[in-house]
């Protein structure tokens, strides 16, 4: 401007280059920065409609699902009569061959309505009678629809529900019917033939396994000493010999848990249960096959509110039947927390102990940084390539090499040398370790210059410094990262699939028997029970409100992980974090 | 002719440095520190060119210069804190009581623990305030609790901290003022029982009540430990030090005793300086 005005000859040249050069004083609206404050908004709605959205649904579905529902009776035109719990209401368009099933009337209301009908699915349970527990009904076909009382719906341990009357049972061998069976009786007798399940359950469960266990150490005892000695061998006789005496105890204790069975077993056959479906036809059953029943339209709040704590109780504690859709999920939940915990554990060291390499003591330069990228392109690989990079080279590699230096005499059933639980966690530590190397890096690349030095000028070598001043510092960071990691981790399934999760385990990775925690074996997880129940099941009907409930579950988990790891960090803050220095 | 056309000038023609002017204060007790011929580079551009001070035992010597001139970056080779810079190269020779500071056989660690250091901006560490003083001790391995406890109360008397935090030990030291962090960084480098103090701009982010208690303490520390101190502020210089050496564009232009400097400087660019007239 001031080289204007020297070469400008006159003032009017100088008024022009100043109105030229006069800024404006309005300020337009880009300016003003609205529009990308609705944009921002906006976009922040958006994420958060989706979210809520998403939960709300989770909420709903997972916690209505165990709420009894009333039964209706409906009165077929034809006639017949069905029970079952009403589910759901679609409209919808009735074939052809349909309408020309009905008479004039009804075609004419569904022609008038567009073609659509109305429709009911009910659940009716009782598997074992129809080969079906599910049926549409359309409303045209319902002459009457009531809620009587007196209808008992059944949870039995296999079959699925059962809905009709209990019409009579037997306890030791007579038979009770009529008014003779009241409420108090049946309970009773119920009660009494649970207890008596559970102590089957023990002996062939618990005391017959335990013997089982041993006899299978026995055997390879023996084959380990063949191994060991060579066959014929006198080191080889004696150990057989020993194998032997000690199998023939195991065999008489066998004996006698058998013949215990044995007898409970026929108690349990005296003790039966005669179920009559609202159409008349009847079904025997053991009495103890009958998880929990209950008159669904005579309960009232108190009634429906402890059938729906004793589901959930039952969900969160118990083992699942029926092919996973009911029953519980204990084993899930107990599998999903320790591969995330084992998870945590391997990938924390890991991460972090690369990150301070390449922080503090790599010289950075060209190689870093190939490596930096490497770690953030890791990231992006499909996690199902990591699964089968987790079988491959975990399970059958490293595991087969430890099968055969350690455990040679349970070959050719593997040990180490299939999917377990630690190669599962190993696998997800693989994944999620990208996410703890950037944290921890940006972590420690927040510590202030001034701390390092502070450190350095009292004489700290550099150990001293990161392990005293640096790590501490950076340690809410770290846990950031390694947040991110358990959330990730404990939601995968896809890799799992392939190097430990199955549908129905055993036996949990953790028991009374030496060493206590088996991490060879494979485990059930929560996000593949989700996967299972909604998607592999026969019965895709009844999955599917197990579905809601097992995500609202993980989620609940994931959540309380997230909450006790974060809950760790806020404390570390606090601790570490006072100074803006 | 306006100062901001001078400085254009010297631009344009790289100035003629002449040899620094000595008339330094010798200390009864001899020579700590010896900067012999010291020269240094970042990269390819010199940051210090021969500088050559002695460093007299148990005085306070002063580093002034306009900014820029290299006395943090001297006062950084002091320690050998420069050693986290890349690309840094030195020449010359600084020697602590005829012991080589620079050298391949130098152990870097426990030089260090010979020199304490207070930086800029307080810096104590996120720990307790006691902690914070022996943490010099425990990179030792000190475990003794008696003898922590002794240093504690020790190095906090010295900095005259003492009965100001003596209840609250095992609180944050963040907790602390400005002027009380920079104490407890006197403390905790004193705790580790140096010869020498370095000093570089202490009492810059400080109030004036807190400035004041940090000259104090500089007078009561002279003596028993020698202290070097880089200082922008020159009445401090005056007021602190017995020596002052005064920097510019990575020379020493003059080294001498402080009021002897203050008053009757013998270079030109040392009297354009402490009068005033750039900086």
């Amino acid at each position: 401007m001031a080289d204007v005005a020297q070469s400008g000859s006159g003032t009017t040249d100088l008024a022009e280059a100043q109105t030229t050069f006069r800024r404006s004083h309005g300020s337009d609206l880009a300016a003003r920065g609205e529009p990308f404050l609705w944009g921002m908004g906006g976009a922040l709605a958006f994420g958060m409609t989706m979210i809520v959205g998403f939960v709300a649904m989770v909420l709903y579905f997972g916690l209505t699902t165990f709420w009894p529902k009333p039964i209706e009776v409906v009165t077929l035109m034809d006639g017949k009569v069905i029970a079952g719990e009403p589910l759901r209401q679609e409209r919808y368009r009735p074939t052809a061959d349909q309408l020309a099933a009905e008479n004039e009337t009804v075609r004419q209301a569904i022609a008038a309505d567009l073609g659509f009908a109305t429709r009911t699915l009910y659940h009716l349970g009782n598997y074992d009678f129809y080969g079906d527990d599910f049926r549409w009904v359309p409303d045209f076909q319902a002459k009457q629809t009531e809620r009587p009382a007196g209808l008992v719906l059944v949870e039995r341990q296999e079959w699925g529900a059962f809905i009709g009357h209990i019409s009579a049972i037997t306890v030791k061998g007579s038979k009770i019917e009529g008014d003779a069976l009241t409420p108090e009786v049946l309970a009773a007798a119920h009660v009494e033939a649970r207890a008596r399940r559970e102590r089957l359950h023990d002996i062939e469960n618990g005391r017959i396994a335990d013997v089982n266990h041993e006899m299978e150490a026995l055997r390879l005892q023996a084959r380990r000493a063949v191994l060991d000695y060579g066959t014929g061998t006198p080191g080889q006789i004696a150990a057989q010999a020993e194998v032997d005496r000690r199998t023939a105890e195991l065999q008489a204790g066998y004996t006698t848990l058998a013949a215990e069975a044995q007898i409970i077993k026929a108690e349990e056959a005296a003790n039966t249960v005669t179920f009559r479906e609202i159409g008349g036809a009847t079904k025997v059953y053991p009495l103890s096959a009958i998880v929990r029943y209950f008159e669904s339209n005579d309960l009232g709040l108190g009634g429906s509110l402890a059938v729906y704590g004793a589901r959930w109780w039952e969900y969160l504690t118990a083992e699942p039947r029926e092919a996973n859709t009911e029953g519980g999920v204990a084993p899930a939940i107990f599998g999903t927390v320790v591969m995330t915990l084992v998870m945590s554990l391997l990938v924390a060291p890991f991460g972090v102990i690369t990150a301070l390499y390449l922080r503090e003591y790599a010289k950075q330069g060209r190689i870093v940084s190939i490596v930096r990228i490497s770690v953030n392109n890791l990231a992006g690989v499909p996690s199902i390539v990591y699964g089968v990079f987790g079988l491959g080279f975990f399970a059958y590699i490293l595991g087969g090499s430890i099968d055969a230096l350690f455990f040679p005499e349970r070959l050719p059933s593997p040990t180490f040398g299939t999917g377990g639980l630690l190669w599962s966690a190993l696998t997800l530590a693989l994944l999620t370790v990208p996410v703890v190397i950037v944290a921890t890096e940006e972590a420690l690349s927040a510590v202030p210059r001034s701390m390092r030095e502070g450190s350095l000028a009292c004489g700290a070598s550099k150990w001293q410094t990161i392990r005293y001043i640096v790590l501490p510092r950076a340690a809410p960071g770290i846990m950031t990262g390694l947040i991110l990691a358990m959330a990730r981790g404990a939601g995968e399934v896809a890799p799992l699939m392939l190097v430990g999760v199955v549908k129905l385990a055993p036996q949990l990775p953790f028991d009374l028997n030496w060493p206590f925690a088996h991490l060879e074996r494979s485990f059930m997880h929560l996000g593949f029970h989700i996967f299972d129940v909604g998607f592999q099941s026969r019965n895709s009907e009844a999955g599917r409100p197990m579905v809601f409930v097992t995500t609202l579950v993980l989620i609940v988990i994931v959540l309380l992980l997230n909450v006790s790891a974060i809950a760790i960090r806020n404390r570390l803050k606090r601790r570490f974090q006072g100074s803006q220095f | 002719m306006s100062v901001t056309a001078a400085a254009a000038v010297e631009k344009s023609a790289p100035p003629v440095f002449l040899p620094p002017v000595y008339h330094d204060r010798q200390s009864a007790s001899g020579v700590q520190l010896e900067i012999k011929d010291f020269c240094l580079w970042y990269g390819q551009s010199q940051a210090l060119h021969d500088i050559n001070i002695n460093v007299q035992k148990g005085m306070v010597t002063a580093l002034i210069g306009p900014s820029g001139c290299g006395k943090s970056t001297l006062l950084r080779s002091l320690n050998r804190m420069n050693d986290l810079i890349d690309n840094l190269r030195t020449t010359g020779q600084v020697t602590l009581e005829g012991e080589p500071l620079f050298g391949n056989k130098v152990d870097v660690i426990a030089l260090r623990k010979r020199m304490g250091m207070v930086f800029q901006k307080p810096n104590p560490f996120p720990m307790t305030i006691a902690e914070n003083v022996v943490y010099p001790l425990k990179v030792d391995g000190v475990t003794d609790k008696a003898l922590l406890q002794e240093a504690v109360e020790k190095s906090l008397r010295g900095a005259a901290l003492w009965d100001e935090v003596k209840d609250r030990l095992n609180q944050s030291a963040l907790g602390l003022s400005g002027g009380q962090q920079q104490r407890l960084c006197i403390a905790r480098a004193i705790a580790g029982n140096p010869d020498v103090l370095l000093m570089d701009e202490p009492c810059s982010a400080l109030d004036p009540i807190a400035t004041l208690k940090i000259e104090e303490l500089i007078d009561e520390l002279k003596g028993n430990y020698t202290i070097v101190i880089v200082t922008h502020n020159m009445q401090q210089a005056g007021r602190v030090s017995d020596n002052t050496a005064f920097m510019y564009l990575g020379h020493l232009i003059e080294y001498g005793a402080t009021d002897v400097l203050f008053t009757t400087p013998k270079a030109a660019k040392t009297e354009e300086y402490i009068t005033g007239r750039f900086g």
